[in-house]
């Protein structure tokens, strides 16, 4: 064993074993983590990157008054068409939507508005998922009994329509949607903490704990929480595409987030008056933003999933 | 099997029984009901006048019994637009949901099975790796996308599909000579609600197949069978993929109810007349009756479907029937 630790620390510099530890640095998936920092970036950046006001028309300039209106002088021009189109211009990269408003800008915002509904979003319902998830699973009898059957209640609906019940005695608004999106989901994670932890109490650090006489917050404070992490940020991970989604159907019906904030289904809502005049691209941009933001957390999500559950390498 | 039965209904009934009182409480702990009506600025009388209609004003205790009282005798609510039960509303809908929840089912099946068997053979290749994406996207593209591209392709540019509506032909349930033909007309009106819808679903469908196959072709039997020295070919199609398809099975079997409700961005963007657009319905025409009888309904038949799944698994599988 010594000889062989050994060989290792000479040919390779460093020991196998910080080798190994580092190894997952090579199996990052690239793409979904550069299109994730690019739109956390974004969001953050949003008021410093976006060339106009998300609210507000942009002025236009009186030669484009004169193309739209015939008059030197107006508000706003509305659905102009992006650059590569003649009555495009570079001042207003991908168009304006019905309001006059820079579409690029609203996009921009409107990454705003999906980050943090969503990952908020997710974050209270993976805690008090979590929280309960545990308690069922280390307190048993009754605890377990009643949280399970209230949990598997809660999964019988789908997610959307309990949404939409609780959005329509809630009304929109942005950290209603936070709240409906933590209401909603935290019984995806009770249910699978519960699992895991039916199996931690059974170890034997868990085991020797209690003979030690731990208390039983002790004991769930600092040995089952850190153990069920893994299992909590993998679907935290796979939540926060679904989170989206919700967040975007939800603006989509009209109870999300009010309107003149920039919602990416919202604006997609808004704009099929103008999608079946053949201006295509209000509608599609939000679209694609929507399906890149999923696509890079569920790639994200399916990395650590794999990652973290040896067994899994090969599905 | 009595035995199992029973328990499997008695559970089936607390879960509705927890479910009917999650959407109770949930609803008078986030918000309140006439928060809709509200809105509008209208005046405190008349925001009285609809909490007494309701029976808001009653004490919790009461309300909760009534609400109770009144599912029991089949009663979910009228709606405050229609003036109608929610009931009979929904009943008078579900054949539109139906028919494009079954035309989406079979395509998430023609598009998931198929590409995850082959995903699921050819594992780690090129092919899988295309399958894996496919999976993705189809989880990662929203149906309202897919809807709207749609619509944009075939409908606005190439206009070779209707954009809107179910068409012309009705399911009428006091008319029986109306039920058969219903299914098969207006097809060109379903493709584009049916793709959208289904290819959410294809992209789960396709997952499951491929993890399915994965694990029968790992498994002791086809070992045997392939050392038996029977033709690759013949291993697949005749052993695999039979004990392959049981979980898609079961699982397509939930999914076609879930498909039914949560089409409801589907049916708004389609304006396909089905369950899903009376929550729009409700949600635009500040009716709560509706949207809770809608949801009420929902769960419910999803509960019933549950059981029916659970007996059924119980029938075919000893071991399940005798564990619990």
């Amino acid at each position: 064993m010594a000889t062989i630790l050994g060989r290792a620390t000479e040919i390779g510099g460093v020991s196998r074993a910080a080798r190994r530890s580092y190894s997952w640095v090579r199996e990052i998936p690239l793409v979904p983590l550069l299109l994730v920092t690019v739109l956390v970036l974004v969001a953050v950046l949003a008021p410093v990157l976006a060339p106009h006001s998300h609210l507000d028309p942009v002025k236009p300039t009186p030669g484009q008054c004169q193309a739209k209106y015939g008059m030197a002088d107006c508000p706003y021009v509305d659905n102009m068409p992006p650059f590569w189109f003649s009555q495009g211009t570079f001042a207003t990269p991908l168009g304006t939507d019905y309001l006059g408003r820079d579409l690029l800008s609203r996009l921009m915002y409107g990454a705003r508005i999906s980050l943090v509904v969503a990952l908020t979003g997710t974050l209270f319902a993976g805690a008090i998922g979590t929280l309960l998830g545990v308690l069922a699973g280390y307190m048993g009898k009754w605890w377990d009994q009643i949280i399970m059957r209230v949990t598997d209640a809660w999964l019988t609906l789908p997610s959307l329509v309990f949404a939409i019940l609780l959005s329509s005695v809630r009304g929109p608004g942005l950290w209603n949607i936070v709240l409906i999106l933590a209401l909603v989901f935290w019984s995806r994670y009770s249910r699978a903490v519960r699992g895991e932890v039916l199996a931690l109490r059974e170890r034997e650090f868990v085991r020797l704990a209690e003979i030690n006489g731990v208390g039983k917050l002790k004991i769930i404070r600092r040995h089952l929480i850190p153990n069920v992490m893994n299992t909590v940020m993998v679907l935290f991970s796979l939540q926060v595409g679904v989170a989206v989604i919700i967040e975007a159907s939800l603006s989509f019906l009209g109870v999300g987030v009010p309107p003149p904030e920039p919602s990416w289904g919202l604006m997609m809502a808004q704009e099929r008056e103008s999608l079946m005049q053949g201006k295509w691209w209000l509608a599609v941009f939000p679209g694609i933003c929507i399906t890149m933001l999923v696509l890079s957390a569920n790639m994200l999500g399916d990395w650590l999933r794999v990652r973290l559950d040896p067994q899994l390498r090969n599905r | 099997m009595r035995k199992y039965v029973l328990l499997r209904g008695f559970y089936s009934l607390v879960t509705l029984w927890l479910l009917v009182t999650i959407i109770f409480a949930m609803v008078r702990l986030t918000g309140d009901p006439v928060a809709m009506k509200g809105e509008i600025g209208a005046d405190a009388t008349y925001l009285e006048r609809i909490k007494h209609d309701w029976g808001l004003d009653q004490p919790v205790y009461w309300q909760y019994t009534g609400f109770i009282g009144n599912l029991l005798k089949g009663d979910f609510g009228h709606s405050f637009e229609k003036s109608l039960p929610v009931r009979d509303i929904y009943f008078e809908r579900l054949p539109n949901s139906l028919k494009l929840g079954f035309a989406a089912f079979v395509i998430s099946l023609a598009l998931g099975v198929p590409f995850g068997m082959l995903s699921a053979l050819k594992v780690n290749t090129w092919w899988d790796n295309a399958g894996k994406m496919i999976a993705l996207l189809g989880l990662s593209m929203p149906g309202f996308f897919v809807g709207l591209v749609l619509i944009i392709i075939f409908g606005v540019q190439l206009g070779w599909l209707p954009v809107l509506g179910k068409g012309s032909s009705a399911f009428v349930w006091s008319n029986p000579a109306t039920w058969a033909p219903f299914w098969f007309r207006d097809w060109p009106h379903l493709a584009m609600p049916a793709f959208a819808l289904g290819w959410y679903f294809s992209g789960a469908m396709l997952r499951i197949t491929r993890s399915g196959m994965l694990d029968v072709l790992g498994s002791d039997y086809i070992k045997l069978v392939r050392l038996k020295g029977v033709p690759e070919r013949m291993v697949v199609a005749k052993h695999a993929l039979k004990n392959s398809l049981i979980p898609v099975l079961t699982f397509a079997g939930l999914n076609l109810l879930i498909m039914v409700n949560v089409a409801v961005v589907i049916e708004v963007i389609f304006n396909w007349p089905g369950v899903g657009q009376l929550l729009y319905d409700g949600l635009s025409n500040r009716d709560f009756p509706m949207v809770q009888g809608v949801v009420l309904m929902s769960g419910l038949m999803i509960v019933m479907l549950n059981f029916v799944i659970d007996v059924l698994y119980g029938y075919v599988d000893p071991r399940i029937r005798l564990s619990r």
